[in-house]
């Protein structure tokens, strides 16, 4: 019982605290390095360092997303660039319009809409004239998708690997369509250029440590919310359909309706993800929404931890600064290095680098104490 | 065909894999408050008889009514557990990465299974004093945060019994409970289920002789998807069919 008590406190302790810390140095204390010390000093971070920082961090909260469907639920979903990607356009829409006659063309309509010689704005364009219609399409859209996808799919309990390969199929047909000119959608080059959000010059560095501030506070957010629903009864449901689906069938619950309710507040954070990330970096394209992107997404998660909230923040930020480091000496090596990570992490450590911590703290916390591993496990165990 | 009085009722069902008739025509009565313990060679159809009950199998044919008159066929499983239908599987089925305590919480009987109930809501007092009678009735009663897939084996089965006990099913179905049992865990879980039947009506799945002597009252032989038998311990071991297909057998092969 002692060592029962050992092993289950610390869990939740423990990550709470890293929370806190984290909080403190990314809302507080990296900003305040922006700001306050003089250019040359050695404790200045960059605007550029912040911006990155705020990237990855958007690329955090659809970390959270993930990890609530495939770290606790157990549903790998290869699709979820298509909810960020769906999120991403709609605030990149309305950028575009905000651009009005300070575009290359001095004309209303977005440039490559001149360029391509459509005349006037097409209606689904519209509305995003309205920076409440995008912030709100950003969230919802990706959501209603998810609610209809994930009904039909939940419905005909198509599970495990064909789930997968299904929503890789929705990602490589969203990166199509995406892709074309007629879509109206930016077609390859996507949506760029932007100059302002609401009135803001985006090139301004007051304008990007507010976007990454409320970044910032958006991942709190999520981290709450996904914390929230985990340690709920909901919360264990989702493990048990991860560990017994049968079971939770004749408990008396409907496991299509919390997979699809797991699946649609995902597929939110990752429109959520995807609105924030589009002001800081500038541009969005297909690129960044179809296949490789959702695998990737899905390899931050493994790396960090699955089952773990601080897991995903902790993979999403530390892949993305490896990558952002990495492609800067090696540009070419990255690929290899992306698909050696998660080949260790299968190998060697498949609770990723959150397990991994815990294997060693705990390991030599338990050493320094001359205690055993106690044979809780062992103690009832049959051959 | 009177079937009042029954809590479940199945009438002439078959259950067609491909040609593989698992169940042939099957007839089935089981009163309200009844332990029945279902026998019957490998591949007789027992386990299937159980999916066809708690909706994991649809039949191809025939009719399954429960209490007086809900008709189970087309039904989700999740929604025949709800009308008060609690399954016990032959390889434990419970939540490894759950406590023992979670996992009789999830079970427990509550008025809504639905996302937004299970968000909101905290367990009640009587809730967990429910939970704490159900850990002593199973055993577990000091091991109320341990991780479910830590237990051992035997320890599993009881657990799974004590989910499906909170479920408060009016219908338990059991698939072979004391499979990887000792002596004296078997014994217990046949007071167990002698206890339970005294509120619930049971059908039990069985093949070590020595506990259906132990518990059963009814015996029902299923061989090649069809009842071929039914009536107490002692009728059914004279029977000369039972013992030619069945007992026989099992004779050799547990003495």
């Amino acid at each position: 019982m002692i060592a029962e008590a050992a092993d289950e406190k610390p869990r939740d302790g423990g990550e709470g605290l890293t929370f806190w810390f984290l909080g403190l140095v990314l809302l507080i204390i990296l900003p305040a390095l922006n700001v306050l010390p003089s250019d040359d000093s050695w404790l200045h971070v960059s605007d550029f360092t912040l911006n990155r920082f705020g990237k990855f961090l958007a690329f955090a909260i659809l970390a959270l997303g993930l990890d609530l469907i495939w770290g606790y639920t157990g549903i790998l979903s290869l699709g979820h660039g298509v909810f960020f990607g769906i999120g991403a356009y709609c605030i990149g829409m309305h950028l575009m319009l905000t651009i009005g006659t300070e575009s290359v063309y001095g004309n209303d309509l977005p440039d490559f809409m001149v360029w391509n010689q459509v005349k006037e704005l097409p209606l689904f364009w519209k509305p995003f004239y309205s920076f409440s219609v995008a912030v709100l399409g950003a969230i919802l859209v990706p959501v209603f998708c998810a609610l209809i996808f994930g009904f039909l799919a939940f419905r005909s309990r198509i599970k495990g690997v064909y789930f997968a390969i299904i929503t890789q199929a929705v990602a490589l047909s969203a990166w199509l369509v995406f892709n074309r000119n007629e879509t109206n959608l930016g077609g390859t080059n996507g949506l760029t250029d932007f100059k302002q959000i609401l009135g803001f010059r985006l090139s301004e560095s007051g304008t990007q440590r507010a976007l990454y501030v409320i970044t910032v506070l958006a991942l709190g957010g999520a981290y709450f919310l996904c914390r929230w629903i985990i340690q709920s009864r909901a919360g264990k449901v989702l493990v048990a359909i991860r560990d017994s689906e049968q079971r939770v069938f004749f408990s008396g619950y409907s496991p299509a309706t919390y997979k699809l309710f797991v699946f649609v507040v995902s597929a939110g954070l990752a429109g959520l993800a995807g609105m924030l990330y589009v002001p800081q970096v500038g541009i969005i394209t297909p690129g960044q929404i179809g296949v490789l992107p959702s695998l990737e997404m899905v390899i931050w998660v493994a790396v960090g931890g699955r089952g773990t909230l601080i897991g995903a923040i902790i993979g999403a930020v530390g892949v993305n600064f490896g990558r952002s480091i990495l492609t800067n000496y090696f540009p070419e090596l990255w690929p290899f290095f992306l698909g050696g990570l998660f080949i260790a992490v299968v190998l060697i450590f498949p609770d990723g680098l959150v397990g991994l911590m815990r294997r060693l703290t705990i390991g030599s916390v338990r050493k320094t104490l001359g205690l055993e591993k106690p044979s809780a496990a062992s103690e009832g165990a049959q051959p | 065909m009177s079937n009042k009085g029954s809590i479940i009722y199945l009438e002439e069902v078959t259950v067609d894999y491909d040609g593989f008739k698992a169940l042939n025509n099957l007839n089935l009565i089981v009163e309200y408050n009844e332990l029945r313990v279902v026998i019957g060679p490998n591949g007789a159809g027992k386990t299937t008889l159980l999916d066809v009950i708690c909706g994991k199998t649809t039949p191809a044919s025939g009719r399954v009514i429960f209490g007086k008159d809900i008709n189970l066929i087309g039904k989700r499983e999740d929604q025949i557990s709800a009308l008060g239908i609690g399954r016990k599987f032959q390889a434990p089925s419970i939540y490894g990465n759950l406590t023992v305590w979670e996992n009789l919480d999830l079970s427990l009987k509550r008025e809504s299974k639905g996302i937004f109930a299970t968000l909101m809501s905290k367990p009640t007092a009587t809730e967990y004093r429910t939970i704490d009678e159900a850990l002593e009735t199973i055993g577990l009663k000091d091991h109320p945060h341990r991780l479910a897939g830590s237990l051992s084996h035997g320890q599993k089965q009881w657990l799974e019994i004590g989910m499906v006990i909170l479920q408060d099913p009016l219908l338990l179905l059991v698939d072979e409970p004391v499979a990887g049992m000792t002596d004296k865990e078997t014994e217990q879980t046949g007071i167990l289920l002698q206890t339970l039947a005294e509120k619930h009506a049971v059908i039990v799945i069985e093949h070590d002789m020595e506990f259906v002597r132990q518990i059963a009252r009814t015996v029902t032989v299923l061989h090649e998807g069809a009842v071929i038998c039914e009536g107490p311990v002692e009728k059914v071991q004279a029977d000369d069919r039972v013992r030619e297909i069945y007992l026989g057998r099992q004779k050799v092969a547990h003495t």
